[in-house]
């Protein structure tokens, strides 16, 4: 901070000024500010925005139940997390105010993080200050270094955009170009999956390895059938007939009452939830395939894949896996070359550096 | 001269919501509430799978996670007459009471404690008297002087960063906080350790539903199978952790919460006592059954209307009577194919948008109009509150001794007459209070899953109507929950196995929409009516009141002056 302000042909005296500003800015006594010029000088916690539009919250609860780190330790010591509705003491026009100072102060280095689908059928169905979404998220992509889409709502537009998606809910890399996004998927992520992607940005400095799809492989390359602690059960036969029967209280397989642990790729089998307590399959219920796009669409929940359209009835929960991997190997393809053309025009725009550069 | 004060977003809230209210000579004398964000979740429901409706409702809220799931399955299984074993039942209960008590406490710290801690202010506690403090108010362990030293240094650190994160630009300074340094330091330090105890209470949800947020539910029981003697059911392990998870909360909720309450309200009761009352009729279904979804009197929190504050009657609710429970939208963004003025019953209920507000970017609502995606539910025409408040009450005037206990004991340690719970700070307290009834609740429940199945009672379903050929042609019903927010309810109409139509008539309804054709106003609108702002650029009051609704939706606020020309931005885009 220090450096680049003298960089920019201020002199120290104007820093000096600068930082007693701040403190007046902050409340702080004048005693406080010797500090501020000290912290001045030193490194920045990576700011972070954080939007909601069209969602639940399940998102930002679930990002404050991470055990490791546990979210205190994140706010204060790793992120400046510089907007978020949920959590932040400012309203209104002091709100916005933090949004707009640090979209100014921290062009191109901070990190937007989006919860929530955009509505474009109107855009006016979702408004924040007066605003729409669609508006504000053009805004703050704008000066940001890379995009963090929260949650099903942000990566595929979740349960507003089931069918007939009645705001036209949009997620997020449907409307911006030009920018690395990760998306985390699931309804919501799991605590410590997102804790986990926010953790590797920190340490080792890039972008994670994503999928087709522009998921974290680190957590998003398993099927949940496949890391599912009853697949010995699927492959021996043994199967839940109804809920609470004698199977079901043996912890068979819940393939028959719907499971889509076939066709979802997500960490609940090898991670868990809340620390490593529980999963849906382990507490009874089969998985609904929430970290996939479109599966309010895939349902009824309760009815087993096989007997659905497109699969036929002697097809195993395998071959439908394949199926399933196909398109997303053909998704990786076409990504790759979609993500290589959006790179050089991105590399020759000076947007970011080749080195830098995993996405 | 009145000025118009828009806040928005309001934040510290799920969802989005406006206010704008304009004030006059330092007080608010007319507020508007306006939800600016929709999503149409009831038209999606439309031609869906019935026993799926849970999960799609469920994300109505990822704040009061389960609420919806819990309100839907029982407005199918009153839809086809299904009841639940009592393990189902114990376990519901549970579900419920782990809600209740992370969703309180996180309300209470991290969404509604800023309007009264001022953070910046704890710098300059001396650690010692804070201790001091804490080991006079409760026995936590964590009191000792190095703790809050330790803590007031990391603190200071980070305040000196410059980079101020989710405190930045709060309202520090104001001359509204009340609290001494070293109390706010105390503050500070439970907001800390609350955020990390509430990744802990909800390991209940995960063993029972599998994860959350978003546990799973099931239509005719609980998804998970108990099973003693088996690894891969609920077993003793599972039971002996969920006993445990429960233990530690009850012992967060007496030591911390409950006495944090008590000493933040002693320094504001004199005025937030007497600020925010607003509506005098209050309204709770009830909840937490005893002996099935039927029997209501045998609810742990009873069902009742209040009318015009008298405590010595207690109004009978009926749900399905189409003359009780209507849902209005003359300043809603819908129409009714009869008529702008009607209202319905959400059986008839109809969820059709007509955006007529502002082209955005606007800086004000056409508040005369239609302002807001909320409709207006009114109970025999009359705007009701709902709530903890109106739960405690509806408790407190049932006569039920529990209530009684601890209204009473709360009110003899401040030293306020029954008139401070119509107020800001009387909702804050009556959250509150209703977390150490269900903290202790949580127990009874617990034991009595515990004996249920120690006589050999292992049922968690009901599958006789699992099966859509088993149903009639068409069915209707409700499902009746209390949400921490207030009296929540489910309509489903189910044809030919399929939902044809859907309602919801949520807490944040009844609370948080815009006046009804009579003009009456909703509960936001009028507790704000009154409440004094002291810097109208800074309007920590009618954050403080609102707040104390603990609103489930998103917010805003601008300046005007009578004949609504504007006067000062506020916006700064």
């Amino acid at each position: 901070m220090y450096e680049e302000i003298i960089e920019k042909g201020y002199s120290r005296r104007d820093f000096l000024r600068f930082c007693g500003m701040m403190g007046a800015f902050l409340g702080l006594e004048y005693s406080g500010v010797g500090q501020i010029v000290k912290a001045m000088e030193t490194k920045t916690r990576i700011p972070v925005i954080w939007l909601h539009f069209q969602e639940c919250t399940c998102c930002s609860e679930s990002f404050i139940r991470s055990s490791h780190p546990i979210v205190a330790d994140i706010l204060l010591d790793k992120v400046s997390l510089d907007y978020t509705e949920t959590l932040m003491a400012a309203a209104g026009y002091q709100a916005e105010e933090n949004l707009h100072n640090t979209m100014e102060k921290y062009k191109g280095e901070y990190l937007l993080m989006v919860e929530g689908s955009i509505p474009v059928k109107n855009k006016a169905y979702c408004c924040i200050g007066g605003r729409t979404a669609y508006d504000i998220l053009k805004e703050a992509v704008e000066g940001a270094k890379g995009i963090i889409a929260w949650g099903n709502c942000a990566v595929s537009g979740c349960v507003q955009g089931a069918s007939p998606n009645p705001t036209g809910a949009t997620p997020v890399h449907k409307l911006v170009r030009g920018k690395p996004i990760i998306n985390v998927q699931g309804c919501p992520p799991i605590a410590e999956v997102m804790a986990g992607v926010v953790v590797y940005l920190l340490t080792f400095d890039r972008f994670p390895e994503l999928d087709g799809l522009g998921r974290p492989k680190a957590f998003f390359s398993r099927r949940v059938h496949d890391t599912c602690y009853r697949r010995p059960n699927f492959d021996a036969g043994l199967f839940v007939e109804t809920f609470d029967d004698e199977n079901a209280r043996k912890g068979y397989c819940l393939y028959k009452m719907g499971c889509r642990g076939p066709v979802t790729y997500n960490s609940c089998g090898v991670i868990r939830w809340n620390n490593g307590t529980s999963f849906p399959i382990q507490s009874g219920h089969p998985c609904i395939g929430c970290s996939e796009a479109n599966f309010w669409d895939n349902g009824p929940f309760y009815k087993h894949l096989a007997s659905f359209p497109g699969f036929g009835i002697e097809t195993t929960a395998d071959d439908i896996g394949l199926a399933v991997g196909a398109v997303t190997v053909a998704g990786i393809a076409a990504h790759a070359i979609a993500t290589n053309i959006r790179k050089r025009k991105m590399i020759r725009e000076g947007i970011i550096h080749p080195e830098e550069d995993n996405d | 001269m009145a000025k118009r004060i828009v806040i928005d977003p309001v934040t510290r809230i799920e969802g989005h919501l406006r206010v704008e209210v304009e004030i006059r000579d330092g007080h608010i004398i007319d507020a508007y509430s306006s939800g600016t964000m929709v999503r149409g979740i009831e038209k999606i429901l439309k031609g869906r799978d019935p026993r799926d409706a849970w999960a799609f409702t469920e994300r109505v809220c990822g704040v009061c996670t389960t609420v919806h799931a819990l309100a839907s399955v029982r407005s199918v299984e009153d839809a086809l007459g299904i009841v639940v074993p009592p393990n189902a039942e114990m376990i519901r209960n549970l579900m419920f009471c782990t809600q209740y008590m992370h969703d309180h406490v996180v309300h209470f710290y991290h969404l509604h404690a800023l309007d009264w801690v001022d953070v910046v202010s704890a710098l300059k506690a001396d650690p010692a008297e804070t201790s001091r403090i804490a080991m006079s108010i409760s026995h936590w362990p964590k009191s000792s002087t190095g703790y809050f030293s330790d803590l007031q240094k990391r603190l200071t650190r980070f305040v000196e960063s410059g980079q101020l994160g989710i405190f930045q630009n709060g309202y520090w300074g104001h001359k509204a906080y009340k609290l001494p340094p070293e109390v706010n330091l105390l503050a500070v330090a439970h907001y800390l350790e609350a955020l990390e105890w509430q990744k802990e209470i909800v390991k209940v949800h995960t063993i029972l539903g599998g994860k959350n947020p978003h546990p799973n539910y099931l239509v005719g029981g609980v998804p998970c199978a108990i099973n003693i003697d088996e690894e891969n059911a609920l077993n003793s392990e599972r039971l002996a952790k969920i006993g445990t998870l429960l233990k530690e909360a009850q012992t967060f909720v007496e030591q911390v919460y409950i006495p944090d309450l008590l000493a933040v309200a002693s320094f504001y009761k004199n005025e937030w006592g007497a600020i925010g009352g607003g509506l005098e009729n209050y309204l709770a279904y009830g909840d937490l059954p005893l002996n099935g979804i039927r029997d209501a009197t045998m609810f742990k929190f009873p069902r009742g209307i209040i009318m015009n504050r008298n405590l010595s009657e207690v109004l009978e609710v009926d749900a399905t009577s189409a003359d009780e429970i209507q849902e209005f939208i003359a300043h809603s963004w819908y129409e009714y194919p009869d008529g702008n003025e009607a209202g319905k019953h959400p059986w008839e209920g109809e969820t059709m948008f007509n955006y007529t507000g502002p082209e955005p970017p606007y800086e004000q609502l056409n508040v005369e109009g239609k302002y807001s995606w909320l409709k207006t539910p009114r109970w025999k025409g009359n705007p009701m509150e709902v709530g903890p408040l109106a739960r405690m009450l509806v408790g407190f005037a049932s006569g039920k001794d529990e209530f009684r206990e601890v209204v009473t004991f709360a009110l003899k340690k401040l030293d306020v007459p029954v008139e401070a719970l119509f107020s800001t700070l009387g909702r804050t307290a009556a959250r509150g209070l209703e977390t150490k009834l269900i903290a202790g609740w949580a127990q009874e429940f617990y034991d009595q899953l515990l004996n249920n199945i120690r006589t050999g009672d292992h049922r968690t379903f009901n599958h006789e109507k699992w099966d859509p050929r088993l149903w009639p042609d068409e069915a209707k019903g409700v499902g009746l929950s209390e949400a921490p927010r207030g009296a929540l309810a489910h309509w489903i109409r189910i044809k030919d196995s399929l939902i044809d139509n859907y309602q919801m008539v949520v807490p944040s309804t009844w609370n948080a929409s815009p006046r009804d054709p009579k003009g009456q106003r909703s509960a936001y609108e009028a507790s704000l009516l009154g409440t004094p702002v002291d810097d109208p650029e800074k309007p920590l009051e009618i954050l403080r009141t609102i707040h104390s609704f603990d609103p489930c939706i998103a917010c805003a606020v601008h300046l005007y002056d009578e004949k609504g020309t504007y006067v000062h931005q506020i916006q700064v885009f």
